[in-house]
């Protein structure tokens, strides 16, 4: 069951990541970005990450692709031409290179460790309480420093959305 | 039970996807989603080890991405909306205000 739910799963965000790249119009691309981002949450609860798999749904598909889709429909784009011909090679070439990394990097992945069997029947594993016990003892000043990150965010986006400084 | 390597191998393939789309997509929109891809498939990764391990710091790595992706977000598609009002495109190749 747990391995349907897996391959059902993957390959959904696999197909959606696909359609998501190959795509022109950038609202089917946002669309198929959520599809993918939909999928990953089902595998973080296969992995009992609960409270990221909710997250993953609510601040990733909920509030930065709505931010997306809005920018989207702002613009208003209209995809008049295709693809610029001189930087077509380079283009070709860049995915060829990444293609290979891909096959390393598998070719790697079979060097890890394969008694490395899920620990699991820890009771406070993925809850909230229990990222919230390491988010606020060991990680108390990165957490404080994400804060000041999203202030500088807020700001930078403020500024930028200003058409110019009045005073 | 599902083995570590098909997480691992579902993430590098995602990753792959986004950067083959960062290569080749010329919509800077698009470009940025395929940035959030690579962050995605970035968290898939932290998340199997978390689990694997038994060790809650993973989580919080994720949550710290999240953050970062979030300020991204919101940053660059103003980035994005103050060059469109400029040269009104979104295609990569016309945007050339740094070259000297």
């Amino acid at each position: 069951m747990q391995l349907l739910m897996f391959i059902l799963f993957s390959f959904g965000a696999v197909v959606s990541a696909l359609l998501m790249v190959t795509s022109k119009k950038p609202v089917s691309a946002a669309m198929n970005l959520i599809f993918t981002m939909f999928c990953l949450a089902g595998i973080y609860v296969l992995l009992n990450a609960h409270l990221i798999a909710a997250l993953q749904i609510i601040v990733y598909a909920g509030a930065i692709m709505v931010l997306f889709l809005f920018v989207i429909m702002l613009l208003n784009v209209q995809e008049k031409e295709g693809r610029a011909m001189g930087s077509r090679v380079l283009a070709q070439l860049g995915g060829i290179l990444v293609v290979g990394f891909l096959f390393i990097l598998v070719a790697d992945l079979a060097s890890v460790d394969p008694e490395l069997v899920r620990a699991g029947g820890e009771d406070l594993f993925g809850t909230v309480r229990g990222v919230a016990l390491v988010l606020f003892t060991d990680f108390l000043l990165p957490f404080e420093i994400a804060s000041i990150l999203l202030l500088a965010a807020i700001v930078g986006a403020v500024i930028l959305a200003k058409r110019r400084i009045d005073d | 039970m599902i083995s570590l390597h098909y997480y691992l191998i579902l993430g590098a393939v995602l990753f792959s996807i986004g950067a083959v789309g960062v290569f080749t997509q010329k919509n800077a929109l698009i470009i940025y989603m395929c940035i959030e891809l690579m962050l995605n498939s970035v968290n898939l990764t932290f998340i199997a080890f978390s689990s694997f391990l038994n060790d809650m710091n993973g989580h919080v790595f994720v949550f710290m991405i999240m953050t970062v992706a979030a300020a991204e977000a919101a940053v660059g598609l103003a980035i994005i909306i103050s060059l469109f009002r400029n040269k009104s495109t979104v295609n990569v190749d016309e945007i050339n205000l740094m070259k000297g």
